[in-house]
């Protein structure tokens, strides 16, 4: 399935690094195909694409989106551009982990776990952006538990965490043209659940391993 | 356009620069390997770093000139897009100043080079310090947000002023028509370019060698009245002695310098200034790679408006 690059893709991507000059530093770990889940910041649907762009093209092939089927799937162009062209993985949104309405939550969450262990498969690795939804960039905002999830069930997948500088400014939510300021992707060091740990404490720790790598001050 | 190589002036002029260069870059690596010298080493990696930018604008500029005016104008509409790009990655900006940033970066900026391309001087001249005076507020109003209304006014305009519209001067000098110096316009552009580099680097030198009392420590801890007047003294001499591939006479030469290394030393504080209320050593230092543009053309930023219509004023009637 995630055999060879599209070449819209590949042109993308290459747009996408030209509008945000990203610099891309390899902080906590080194560029590696073994698999692996990247979860990052999100402020900008240009992040999908520079983190993508960021990966050596030997892992890129391998490494998949995990994007909203609510989003995603609304119109022909973005379905074409999700499924053919960037092979995301579409899932329904991870459930915050306060949500109200407990059964339903868990429903959800269950179907969004299998499908991301299922594109994980033997080979695969995931780009994920556990807050959900894009932010305003002023903070990392609180994760859905489905890294937690998903961890739990491969912890032989290594997670790395990654933080993206100006997305915001470049393209925030709500625009449509980018204003070509220059950005920062920064890599962690991976991370994984220790036993004994909540929910909960993962998931924050997991919040301040992507917040700690930021490199400019406030915006 | 292979004309500039048939003006002897001009490749007398651009060979020189070339020797100093040469020289400069052996100093460069003697500096980096002698351990024992009391040129500390990020003194050298520094000075070597500008050395290695010079050698990149010579051979810009060799190929602008080969290119004619049209090769120039582009060389600085693309040198003024990337220091606009460094400027406003550090400005902080708000969200609501999105709209009024893509206005400035893809239409106020290609304008302004297109007008000077034009060759359509009353327009040009008036393009961002009168019409995008009047734009950048309003596109901000529009949008909505009103918090830090006046500052995050100023801080566009004043990105578009420096990076924009005063760079756009230095290309706007091959267009100027001086009585008996037709076609050689080139060498005022390289004139300026000598005479303000040189000021920046002998400013460095004086400053090193004698400079004891800081002029503005809080702005700018490297800069003294020593390293500022010993630079001013003998930048403007060599501009001086650099009057034959002018049309001015020496005394003229010397006027015109010394005014070059004035705003040139008024540039480099400035942007200083700007440096330390955002709270960052360079702008270099943050954007590693492709950054560090407007640490080096600060000064020239200052100094080509001026230049331009001094010129203009008195020698292009």
């Amino acid at each position: 399935m995630s055999e060879g690059i599209h070449p819209i893709a590949s042109l993308l991507a290459a747009v996408a690094r030209g509008i945000t000059g990203v610099q891309v530093q390899w902080a906590g770990c080194e560029p590696d195909d073994r698999q692996r889940i990247y979860f990052a910041n999100h402020t900008s649907h240009l992040d999908f694409v520079v983190l993508w762009s960021a990966l050596p093209s030997e892992i890129r092939a391998h490494a998949r989106p995990i994007a909203a089927k609510d989003y995603w799937e609304e119109t022909r162009v973005r379905r074409y551009l999700a499924e053919n062209v960037f092979k995301a993985v579409l899932v329904e949104r991870g459930a915050v982990p306060k949500a109200n309405s407990h059964e339903e939550s868990k429903f959800v969450g269950r179907s969004l776990i299998e499908d991301m262990a299922a594109a994980l498969g033997e080979r695969n690795s995931l780009i994920l952006f556990p807050e959900g939804t894009r932010g305003t960039g002023e903070k990392v905002g609180e994760f859905r538990g489905g890294l937690y999830h998903l961890a739990v069930r491969r912890p032989d997948v290594e997670l790395v965490p990654a933080h993206m500088e100006n997305m915001n400014r470049i393209l925030p939510k709500g625009e449509y043209l980018p204003v070509p300021m220059l950005s920062l992707l920064t890599f962690g060091k991976p991370i994984q659940v220790e036993p004994s740990e909540t929910k909960h404490a993962f998931l924050e720790r997991a919040r301040e391993s992507v917040s700690g790598l930021r490199r400019i001050g406030s915006a | 356009m292979l004309s500039a190589i048939h003006d002897f002036k001009l490749m007398l002029l651009f060979g020189g620069v070339l020797c100093l260069l040469v020289i400069l870059t052996v100093i460069g690596r003697i500096l980096k390997q002698d351990h024992n010298s009391m040129v500390s080493r990020s003194t050298a990696d520094n000075f070597n770093a500008q050395i290695a930018a010079w050698w990149k604008i010579c051979v810009v500029f060799a190929l602008s000139l080969l290119v004619g005016p049209v090769g120039s104008l582009f060389l600085f509409a693309i040198l003024s897009f990337l220091a606009l790009r460094e400027y406003m990655t550090l400005v902080p900006t708000r969200r609501g100043d999105h709209r009024t940033l893509f206005w400035s970066f893809f239409v106020i900026m290609p304008l302004q080079y297109y007008l000077v391309g034009l060759q359509w001087y009353n327009l040009f001249a008036i393009m961002i310090p009168v019409m995008a005076c009047i734009f950048i507020p309003t596109s901000i109003a529009v949008a909505g947000d009103t918090a830090h209304f006046l500052e995050r006014t100023t801080k566009i305009q004043f990105g578009l002023m420096v990076c924009g519209y005063c760079l756009s001067h230095v290309p706007a000098l091959l267009q100027l028509k001086i009585p008996g110096f037709e076609g050689h316009d080139a060498r005022l552009l390289l004139y300026l370019g000598i005479v303000n580099q040189m000021n920046d680097l002998l400013q460095y030198v004086w400053g090193k060698l004698i400079g004891r009392h800081k002029i503005a420590w809080r702005v700018s801890p490297d800069k003294t009245w020593e390293g500022a007047l010993g630079g001013l003294v003998s930048a403007t001499a060599l501009g001086t002695l650099l009057w034959w591939a002018t049309p001015f006479t020496p005394l003229q030469s010397a006027g015109m310098s010394f005014t070059i290394c004035i705003l040139g030393f008024a540039g480099g504080l400035v942007v200083s200034a700007i440096k330390r209320d955002i709270g960052i050593k360079d702008f270099g230092a943050v954007v590693e790679r492709r950054g560090g543009i407007l640490d080096r053309i600060d000064s020239l930023c200052f100094a080509a408006p001026i230049f331009f219509h001094l010129v203009r004023y008195y020698f292009a009637p």
